[in-house]
């Protein structure tokens, strides 16, 4: 598998100019080209930006409702459509976008070309199995990552327990990555 | 509380994507962060962590932090004990699980501190969080990344990943919760 490979990859060196863009060509395999995409640089926005959006997505988290615990059961018992419309427009949302995107050939902010490496198949087990323990996760606490922040923001502080869980479950793969099938 | 409906919330949310590939060319996804906490804070010695957290995850430490504050502002605005408002069935099957307290977002009889007391609340808090976190580093990804962010670009591992996230999300509501909240952990 790729484990022994990944490590190399995130450490290789780039171009501080910026014009590292196009240094995620490792798409040999799973954990390489993750890898890869997240080591894209180049000086994009500054942190406020990202820090603006990410107010703006935490709101409309908490004003859609999906952090809600009820709502996550209502949406695995198919008894509401909200979660459903609320995934499912956004997924076609996007999907238009970067559509839209690629046609137009439209570029980044600082001028890189946009650009997203697609992820390795590879067996595939990292993906039916992992997502299946996040699942799991998913329905007991009612909340994925993003919600969990905005859960701990407005105010109920034992959601800061279930990131501790979240950092040391995270953890814990990384600890455990190279014995595990992917 | 009637929530945004979906058909706001859900564009709003995809638009997020292109938003932040056109401001920074950055691939929309929250549970990374998780990575860069680890990467950042925590000793170890895994290859997983080894890379420039700074560099890599910043950006996506500063959207995290803003969702943070997402909640904050929105939290402060919220009547307190309002009461979502679920479908008649989804209440029913809710109710018939022993949760009496429709208040607030999330039941307040499982989400507080002294539930951290009982087995019921450390499966579920600390149990969940953990699965959550070795989940989403196991499949690359969460609802954001996976979900929205790579099934928007056609990708088939996201496919792979949302049926297990599904699969995972129905065995827990199915089977897991009953026997946790019914059989009087």
């Amino acid at each position: 598998m790729v484990g022994s490979s990944a490590g190399v990859h995130e450490r290789s060196p780039v171009s501080p100019t910026g014009q590292g863009v196009t240094t995620f060509a490792a798409t040999d395999g799973t954990e390489a080209s993750e890898a890869g995409a997240e080591l894209r640089t180049g000086r994009g926005a500054g942190l406020v930006v990202y820090l603006m959006f990410g107010t703006l997505f935490g709101i409309v988290l908490m004003k859609a409702q999906v952090v809600s615990w009820f709502r996550i059961q209502e949406m695995f018992r198919f008894q509401s459509f909200h979660m459903f419309g609320v995934i499912g427009t956004a997924v076609v949302t996007a999907a238009a976008a970067l559509q839209l995107i690629r046609r137009t050939g439209l570029r980044a902010a600082n001028g890189q070309p946009i650009t997203i490496p697609p992820k390795e198949m590879g067996r595939g087990t990292r993906y039916w199995l992992g997502g299946t323990l996040f699942g799991l996760g998913w329905a007991l606490v009612g909340a994925c990552p993003g919600p969990l922040l905005a859960l701990l923001g407005s105010g109920k502080g034992v959601f800061g327990v279930v990131i501790v869980g979240a950092v040391a479950g995270t953890w814990l793969y990384g600890a455990l990555r190279p014995r595990l099938p992917h | 509380m009637q929530p945004w409906p979906w058909y706001v919330a859900g564009p709003l949310i995809g638009l997020f994507v292109p938003a932040l590939l056109l401001v920074g060319n950055r691939m929309f996804g929250i549970s990374g962060n998780l990575r860069h906490v680890c990467a950042a804070a925590l000793p170890t010695r895994a290859a997983f962590f080894q890379y420039d957290w700074r560099r890599v995850g910043g950006w996506n430490m500063a959207f995290a932090v803003g969702i943070l504050l997402g909640g904050v502002l929105v939290g402060l605005t919220m009547p307190d004990g309002a009461q979502i408002a679920l479908s008649p069935a989804a209440r029913e099957s809710i109710g018939a699980l022993g949760v009496r307290d429709f208040g607030g977002l999330v039941p307040r009889e499982f989400f507080n501190w002294s539930s951290l007391l009982t087995m019921r609340g450390v499966v579920m808090l600390v149990g969940g969080g953990v699965l959550v976190g070795f989940g989403t580093a196991y499949a690359g990804g969460c609802t954001s990344g996976h979900a929205i962010a790579g099934l928007a670009d056609f990708q088939l591992p996201s496919l792979v990943a949302v049926i297990g996230f599904f699969a995972g999300g129905l065995f827990a509501t199915w089977v897991l919760l009953p026997l946790l909240l019914r059989g009087g952990l």
